[in-house]
C-alpha cells in the first residue's frame, strides 16, 4: 500500500426504512477497537430515529409477514449468501472491536453465518413444528398455528457484535416480524456492515432498521412505543433490564427476557428465542361432507 | 375586437342584457370588459417561484415544541375540514366520520372538535344529521366536482341540490379549462352564478362558498395568484388549493401566495377572505408548518378555523397520535385512533 495514501475515515450512518440516514440528531460518536484507538465515527441514534424506524418497521410488516414462508427462507438464505462475501471485512470488524486474534474473529464469523442459514432454514418449518390439528369434540377441524407479534425492538447484546446480533434478530426475522435494532455500542460496525448486507440483498425495506446508538438512551422510549409489540433485552442488564420490563407492562409488549450474563453465543439456540414473538392463532373449521 | 374570445360560448351572447355584480371597491371597474379583467390579473406583480420556496422553507425550521406544539395541535384540529370524497362512500362511512368529527379522541375529552366534515352532495343530508346541534359545518363538494367539466346549469343543479340537502359550506372548482384559455370573465361569471345559487331556499341567508383553484393544474405561482385574486373579486368567501384528486395538490409555496393574495385583498378591500390548502397535508408537521406560515405572513387574523381550514382525512390521525405523544409521554401507534 502506497504510504503516501490518505486515508478514507468513515462516519457511518444508521439503516432506516431501506436508507441510510444520518441521525435526525446530527450526533455522532467514535467507535475504538478494544485497544482504543480510533475506528470510525457512527451515527448516534436519537428517540426520533427510533421513532421513524418504528414507522418504517410497521410499513413493512404486512408485506414481509404476509410472504409466504418459503419466500422468507428463501430471501433470508440470500442475506447469507452476501455475508458470506462480506467475510473478510465482517472478520476484521470483530476482531478489532471484541479484540479477537483473525482466526478467533474468523471462527465467531463463520458461526454467524452458519446462524443466519439456521433461522433462515426454520422459516416454513415453524407452522409444522409450532402449529398442530387439535383433537375436538364435534364435527369441527381445529386448527393452532403461529403468527408473527409485528414490530420488535431488539436491544442486541454489546459483547458478541456479529454472531450475538444475529442470534437475536434471525428468529425474530424468520417468525415474520419486523425488526428494530439498537446495535451494541461499542462496537456497532458488525452491525453497520451487516446493514449494508440487508441493503444489497433482497430484504424489503423497512423489515430491519439498525440504530448505532445506546440502548439506555434509546430503550425506554422503545418499550413504552404503543406500536412495538414485542422487545428482546439482550444487550441490557440490572437495573435498566428492570426499568425496561415495567414499562413495557404498560402496552402489554411481549418481552424477552435478558440473561443474567451473556450467553455463550456459540450454543445451540433451539426455538427458545422464536416462541417469544409468535403468537398462536386457533381457527375452526366445519369438517367436509 | 371585443367579444371576439366568446363566439365559441353561446352564454357570452345573452351577457349584454345583464350585467355581472360589481367586484368590491376599488375593483368595480375591472370586469368591465374581457380585456379589462385580463389586463388587471396579468398586471398583479408576478411571483418569485424560487424565492417563494426559498421562504418556505426557511418558515419550515422553526421550532414549534412543548406548549407552542400542544396549542398548534389544537388549533390545527380545529381546523381540519374531515374528508371524504370516494367513489365507495355510504351513508354509514359518513355518520361514522361524523361521529369521529365530533370527537376526535373519545380517550381525551379535552380534545376539540373539528371545523366541518366535507362529503359529496348527495351525502351532505346525512353528514347534516349526524352533525346536528354539534356545531361542526357541514362542507358538500358540487359543480361536477373534481373536473368542473359540465354545463353551467348542471353545475348550479349540482350546487341548489347540495344546498337544499343542508350543505353549510358548498366547495366549487373553477373551470381550469377556460381559466388556462384565458376566458377569466368567463370564469368570473360562473363563481358569480355559483355564489347565488348557494342561497338557501325561504330566505335563510346562504351557504358559505369556497373556490376549488386546482393549483396543480394551474402550473405557475403566477396562475396562482390570477385565480386567487378572480375567485376573490366574484365574491368566494373561501379560496381553496386543490380537490385532492390531483397531484401536486397543496404546496407550501402554493399556499403562501394565496395567503398573500388574500392578505392584499384585505388590504385593498377591507374584506377579508378565508384560505383552505387541502390534499397531500399529512403529518402534524406539514400542518405546523401552514400554521408558523400564516402567523409570520399574514398575520394572527388567520389563525381560527373561521379563516383556515384543512382540507384532509389522515392528517387527523396523526394530529392525534402526536396530541396522545405529548398526553402520555410516551408515542402511541395507529390502533389508538380509528381507521377511516
Amino acid at each position: 500500500m502506497n504510504a503516501d495514501r490518505l486515508t478514507v475515515r468513515k462516519t457511518y450512518k444508521l439503516y432506516l426504512g431501506g436508507a441510510f440516514p444520518r441521525s435526525e440528531s446530527g450526533r455522532t460518536y467514535e467507535v475504538t477497537d478494544a485497544k482504543g484507538h480510533f475506528l470510525a465515527n457512527a451515527a448516534w441514534a436519537s428517540r426520533k430515529d427510533a421513532r421513524d424506524a418504528v414507522v418504517a418497521a410497521r410499513a413493512a410488516f404486512g408485506k414481509w409477514s404476509g410472504a409466504t414462508a418459503y419466500n422468507r427462507g428463501q430471501v433470508l438464505y440470500r442475506v447469507a449468501e452476501v455475508m458470506e462475501g462480506r467475510a473478510a471485512q465482517f472478520a476484521e470488524e470483530v476482531a478489532a472491536g471484541e479484540g479477537l486474534s483473525a482466526t478467533r474473529a474468523r471462527a465467531a464469523v463463520d458461526a454467524a453465518i452458519d446462524r443466519w442459514v439456521w433461522y433462515a432454514g426454520w422459516t416454513d418449518k415453524l407452522a409444522a413444528v409450532l402449529g398442530s390439528s387439535n383433537p375436538v369434540a364435534g364435527p369441527y377441524f381445529g386448527f393452532s398455528m403461529p403468527e408473527p407479534t409485528g414490530v420488535v425492538a431488539v436491544l442486541a447484546p454489546q459483547r458478541s457484535s456479529l454472531l450475538g446480533l444475529v442470534s437475536v434478530l434471525g428468529p425474530v426475522l424468520a417468525g415474520g416480524n419486523t425488526a428494530v435494532v439498537i446495535s451494541s455500542k461499542q462496537c456497532p460496525l458488525p452491525a453497520v456492515t451487516l446493514g449494508e448486507v440487508l441493503a444489497t440483498s433482497d430484504v424489503p425495506g423497512g423489515v430491519v432498521n439498525l440504530l448505532t446508538g445506546d440502548a439506555a438512551e434509546i430503550g425506554p422510549w422503545l418499550a413504552e412505543h404503543a406500536d412495538v409489540d414485542g422487545i428482546d433485552l439482550a444487550g441490557t442488564s440490572g437495573p435498566l433490564a428492570m426499568e425496561l420490563e415495567r414499562s413495557a407492562a404498560g402496552t402489554v409488549k411481549r418481552v424477552l427476557r435478558a440473561a443474567a450474563e451473556e450467553p455463550d453465543w456459540t450454543a445451540d439456540p433451539g426455538l427458545a428465542r422464536m416462541t417469544p414473538f409468535l403468537e398462536t392463532k386457533s381457527v375452526w373449521h366445519p369438517m367436509g361432507v | 375586437m371585443p367579444g371576439m374570445t366568446h363566439v365559441l360560448d353561446p352564454d357570452a351572447l345573452s351577457r349584454e342584457g345583464r350585467p355581472l355584480p360589481e367586484p368590491l371597491e376599488p375593483f368595480s371597474d375591472v370586469t368591465r370588459s374581457d380585456a379589462a379583467f385580463r389586463a388587471f390579473l396579468h398586471g398583479l406583480p408576478g411571483v418569485d417561484q424560487v424565492g417563494a420556496e426559498a421562504r418556505t422553507n426557511v418558515l419550515g425550521t422553526r421550532s414549534i415544541k412543548t406548549t407552542a406544539k400542544a396549542w398548534a395541535i389544537d388549533t390545527a384540529i380545529s381546523m381540519v375540514d374531515l374528508t371524504t370524497l370516494e367513489g365507495s362512500d355510504t351513508p354509514g362511512k359518513v355518520r361514522s366520520l361524523a361521529a369521529k368529527a365530533r370527537r376526535p379522541d373519545p380517550e381525551d375529552l379535552t380534545c376539540p372538535s373539528v371545523a366541518a366534515v366535507c362529503v359529496y352532495g348527495d351525502l351532505a343530508g346525512v353528514a347534516k344529521e349526524a352533525l346536528a346541534g354539534t356545531g361542526i359545518h357541514t362542507a358538500a363538494v358540487a359543480t361536477a366536482f373534481p373536473s368542473g367539466r359540465a354545463s353551467r346549469a348542471v353545475k348550479l343543479a349540482d350546487v341548489r341540490d347540495a344546498v337544499a340537502g343542508g350543505a353549510d359550506e358548498i366547495d366549487m372548482v373553477i373551470d381550469r379549462g377556460a381559466f388556462l384559455a384565458g376566458r377569466y370573465l368567463d370564469v368570473f361569471e360562473e363563481i358569480v352564478a355559483v355564489k347565488e345559487a348557494c342561497r338557501r331556499p325561504g330566505g335563510q341567508g346562504r351557504a358559505h362558498l369556497k373556490v376549488i383553484l386546482e393549483t396543480g393544474e394551474l402550473v405557475t405561482l403566477d396562475n396562482v395568484r390570477r385565480a386567487s385574486w378572480l375567485a376573490m373579486l366574484a365574491g368566494g368567501n373561501f379560496i381553496k388549493t386543490s380537490t385532492g384528486k390531483i397531484s401536486p395538490a397543496a404546496t407550501l409555496p402554493v399556499c403562501l401566495v394565496m395567503l398573500k393574495a388574500v392578505r392584499d385583498f384585505r388590504t385593498a378591500t377591507g374584506h377579508q377572505v378565508g384560505v383552505k390548502p387541502a390534499g397531500g397535508i399529512r403529518t402534524t408537521k406539514d400542518a405546523v408548518k401552514h400554521l408558523v406560515m400564516i402567523n409570520e405572513t399574514v398575520g394572527a387574523d388567520w389563525l381560527s378555523p373561521d379563516w383556515f381550514r384543512f382540507g384532509a382525512s389522515s392528517l387527523l390521525n396523526d394530529l392525534l397520535l402526536q396530541r396522545q405523544k405529548l398526553r402520555t409521554g410516551h408515542y402511541s401507534g395507529p390502533d389508538h385512533v380509528s381507521v377511516d
